[in-house]
């Protein structure tokens, strides 16, 4: 089975996220960056897929050249080979970015294209979606379970859904985005940094194309600042929080 | 603007999703409304002029690339599948191509709410924006139908409001709601979801005017629908994606509704400490969720974490143990009504965002209001 995974550098935000002055990005001088949480399990389950059935894992990022630090997270867990799809830095819009993917996994062969279901950034939910109708593939989203049929011509895809549990079943070659959940990504072995360092990334430049959807600037919203009343200290405090259970109808 | 909505409806209640009724509002607050149900029946209540009630005959069950076709049809984008750009699209009359439509079930009221006479020729037509719910289905519907028409989609958004150029200024979530985006969405039917939550107030939108969302009642005096069957005719490669659905898995109550939660962080300290709050949870009628450190531990099922990348809850009362904060987290627990939060130390991030602070062990304090409780 030969595996395209698709994935996005985002900054590492941690206790709160601080804009750029013109409000056109997220201040990253202070963080790092990692792939997008959906798509770090997109990569495990690839890697995981190929280990048990054999065939190979490409990686591809749209991004600028630091990109390239992910395709190499990536390469360290298993991944044969990586593409950047190099950006002028701006962010590039869902179709855009769709078109550029479809072109590189049309030639490839691949049987499976894996997309984490969104990303964590701009969580425009829909770039996996709009690869499979380029490609004339079927797709499957927010899957939490994979499985290959035995004769390798389908893929089993399920996921949740106000609690009930809905299975898709897909001929390949297809297009599946997955959740965090559907596996716990492993960590990277030393064997696997210093190969990952040695791949040579295949990189194609993509110009810029204006958008229907055009990003004015980011906000971080208003919250409502307010002062946690403070109950106590240990098991002091319990008294006092039986009676708050209380007052709010819960006990 | 002249929108159509998905309308997601509960399997068990019948009842539209509260997150369909936010996109009916907003939608609502910009023009006349027509509403677009998968189903046997239409649900009552819906505060618009018409209903569009898709046959299960024509499509049984979930399949998103037929909802999304379906609704490319009552829209009147049917021809613009396949063309790469909008050129041309200005020329398109009504619902030219658009055939099959079948109004054998009229309103109780034959005068109707305006809107509805003659609606021989189909519902849709002048439709500037189709909107649905910023749910999993909802989102994935819209993706599938900008990806067939080429029309960009703009996902959660909070706020639209009209310009007098045919584009539309919005505002919507990035970051699971962590951040806004103002935005500007030029074409010439806006494809829309409505973010099913907002975990952090709007606040002032922008320098112009933008109708906020505010939910629908239910049940109100709202005008009786006329309600059109449809029959659309669908190529079998749509439905060849569909849910096949099954109870496996569900039983138990679920994170996302339950009325109370109470979370468990890093300070639990491993697999093995998670007894206590189980307990609490029981004797409070609620379930027990984690934050992201915990499921990636391995100490606890991802479907127990609430936050960007889990669940979002929105419970009457969220007690949050050993849980610092992470902002990925806030973003999966600010709609909780009320949050108790207990933690060794007060400067956590989490203490920005609770109503009531504990300082303290939860290993001590849990199991203290747990003896608490069993003595009332």
């Amino acid at each position: 089975m030969d595996i395209l995974v698709c994935v996005k550098r985002v900054p590492t935000v941690g206790g709160k996220i601080t804009l750029t002055e013109d409000g056109q990005d997220v201040d990253t001088r202070m963080s790092g960056f990692t792939i997008s949480p959906h798509e770090e399990c997109a990569v495990e389950e690839a890697v995981r897929i190929t280990e048990r059935l054999g065939g190979t894992v490409c990686v591809l990022t749209l991004g600028a050249e630091e990109a390239i630090e992910q395709l190499r997270d990536a390469l360290a867990l298993g991944v044969g080979r990586a593409v950047l799809l190099e950006t002028d830095g701006r962010e590039y819009g869902s179709i855009a970015t769709a078109t550029a993917i479809a072109g590189v996994a049309r030639d490839g062969g691949y049987d499976l294209v894996l997309f984490g279901n969104e990303a964590s950034d701009t969580g425009g939910y829909q770039v996996g979606i709009r690869v499979a109708h380029l490609l004339g593939m079927p797709v499957a989203t927010g899957i939490k379970n994979l499985t290959v049929s035995e004769d390798g011509s389908a893929i089993i895809a399920r996921r949740e859904y106000r609690g009930i549990e809905e299975a898709y079943t897909l001929p390949l070659p297809a297009v599946v985005t997955v959740k965090e959940g559907i596996n716990l990504p492993r960590y990277p072995s030393l064997p696997g940094r210093l190969r990952a360092k040695r791949v040579a990334v295949e990189r194609t430049a993509v110009a810029w194309e204006a958008d229907g959807l055009r990003k004015e600037r980011l906000r971080v919203p208003e919250t409502a600042k307010h002062q946690a009343q403070v109950l106590g200290n240990g098991v002091g405090a319990v008294p006092d929080m039986v009676r708050v259970l209380d007052e709010l109808g819960i006990v | 603007m002249t929108s159509l909505v998905l309308i997601e409806v509960d399997g068990c209640t019948g009842e539209p999703a509260d997150a369909s009724l936010r996109a009916v509002g907003l939608a609502r607050s910009l023009g006349p409304v027509s509403a677009v149900v998968f189903g046997e029946s239409a649900p009552a209540g819906l505060d618009v002029a018409d209903v569009y009630l898709i046959e299960p005959s024509s499509v049984n069950g979930y399949a998103p690339v037929a909802w999304a076709r379906v609704l490319a049809g009552l829209a009147g984008l049917a021809g613009l599948a396949g063309l790469a750009g909008f050129a041309g699209f200005a020329g398109f009359a009504g619902l030219a191509g658009f055939a099959g439509l079948d109004e054998s079930a009229e309103s109780a009221d034959p005068a109707g709410p305006a809107g509805s006479a003659g609606s021989a020729v189909g519902p849709a037509v002048g439709v500037t924006a189709v909107l649905a719910a910023g749910t999993d289905r909802g989102n994935e519907v819209m993706a599938h139908l900008g990806a067939i028409t080429g029309l960009p989609m703009a996902a959660n958004c909070l706020a639209i409001s009209p310009e007098e150029d045919g584009a539309c200024r919005l505002v919507r979530q990035r970051w699971a709601g962590l951040l806004l985006e103002d935005a500007i969405l030029e074409a010439p039917v806006a494809l829309i979801t409505v973010a099913a939550d907002a975990p952090v107030e709007v606040g002032t939108v922008t320098p112009v005017e933008v109708a906020a969302v505010t939910p629908v009642e239910v049940g109100t005096d709202a005008a009786t629908p006329v309600v059109h069957v449809h029959k659309p005719e669908l190529a079998e490669g749509d439905l060849a994606v569909r849910a096949v659905e099954s109870a496996a898995g569900a039983g138990g109550l679920s994170l996302a509704s339950a009325r109370v939660v109470v979370g468990g962080g890093r300070g639990v300290g491993g697999p093995d400490g998670f007894a206590p709050l189980e307990e609490l949870a029981d004797l409070l009628g609620g379930v027990v969720g984690v934050s992201r450190v915990v499921t990636s531990e391995g100490w606890r099922p991802h479907r127990q974490q609430v936050g960007q990348t889990g669940t979002k809850i929105t419970p009457e009362l969220y007690v949050a143990c050993g849980i610092s904060g992470a902002i990925q987290h806030i973003a999966g627990c600010a709609g909780a009504k009320h949050i108790i939060a207990i933690n060794t130390d007060p400067g956590a991030p989490i203490m920005a965002h609770a109503d009531y602070a504990v300082i303290g062990d939860l290993h001590q304090v849990v199991p203290a209001l747990i003896t608490a409780l069993r003595e009332r």
